[in-house]
């Protein structure tokens, strides 16, 4: 079984990698870009019986760091 | 004074945190990442600068983890000093042992160079040989040195006096100009620049050398 892990910076966390890329497509066209926020996803190979409480510690413990990041889990 | 300087995969600032505190009349003990012990009598850990695991994952985390780690926190809980520089503070923020992160440089790009930076508290044992608002010169080299936290913490750290140096020309976009930061009891320090790469005459600035100074002469005379 797998599990798909998305990190996001949190709402009111700076991210000057997402407002970059929100830069470059402004100079390459793309008007309609009004905000980019860049995260990360990390797909995990689970034994099974893992449960998504598991998963939910793995994100507390290391996968994201709370004070600046949000995460969410699909169950796959 | 005894001080234990941690390695990791990737410190490179590790056998220079040691040269200065050996100039300031500290033992120095080497700790590798794997040990699960700090060498018997370390009065100081240093968690040193460099790429701790590649900066993999988040800069800081996975060292973060590492076996030596939750004996710098047993350390620190006891009332232990530690001191982490650059890559260290990302370490001590990820342990939980400092709050906040450090997030991308605002402006994107790796900073290496020398800045000012105020000395805002000399209520601690690292920066009672300065006097509170001077401006030293100290060398600065990260991609993630841009410290966040949010509005309740930022109070707790000014309400507190723990906002150890501020940078006077803010160079990664870090919340109040916050360069170093200092635990609620001030014996755990973590600060972005380096100063001890301005501990010797030969390296062009010797502004760094009064907090091993101090640091030392106070864990000496405990």
């Amino acid at each position: 079984m797998k599990a798909r892990v998305h990190v996001m910076l949190k709402n009111g966390v700076l991210d000057p990698q997402g407002a970059a890329v929100r830069h470059a497509l402004g100079a390459m066209g793309f008007d309609q870009v009004t905000g980019v926020r860049q995260g990360k996803v990390i797909d995990l190979e689970l034994a099974e019986g893992t449960s998504e409480a598991d998963v939910a510690e793995m994100c507390d413990k290391l996968l994201a760091n709370t004070v600046i990041e949000s995460y969410s889990i699909e169950m796959l | 004074m005894h001080a234990g300087v941690v390695v990791f995969p990737g410190s490179n600032c590790d056998r220079d945190l040691a040269v200065a505190f050996r100039a300031a009349g500290a033992k120095v003990s080497m700790v590798w990442h794997k040990d699960a012990e700090l060498p018997e009598g370390v009065d100081i850990v240093g968690i040193p600068g460099g790429f701790s695991f590649g900066d993999y994952l988040r800069c800081g985390a996975i060292a973060a983890k590492s076996p030596i780690c939750r004996a710098v926190a047993d350390h620190a809980g006891r009332g232990g000093y530690v001191f982490g520089v650059c890559n260290g503070f990302q370490v001590l923020c990820e342990t939980g042992l400092l709050p906040g992160a450090l997030l991308r440089n605002a402006g994107l790009k790796y900073v290496c160079k020398t800045v000012e930076l105020k000395v805002v508290t000399t209520q601690s044992n690292y920066t009672a040989g300065y006097s509170a608002g001077d401006v030293i010169d100290i060398p600065i080299a990260h991609h993630d040195g841009n410290y966040f936290a949010d509005d309740a913490e930022l109070a707790k750290l000014r309400d507190q006096d723990r906002i150890a140096f501020t940078y006077t020309n803010n160079p990664n976009g870090s919340r109040d100009d916050i360069a170093g930061i200092l635990s609620p009891n001030r014996r755990v320090l973590g600060m972005m620049p380096h100063p001890e790469r301005a501990a010797d005459i030969g390296h062009g600035g010797t502004d760094g050398a009064a907090l091993f100074r101090a640091i030392s002469g106070a864990l000496t005379l405990a």
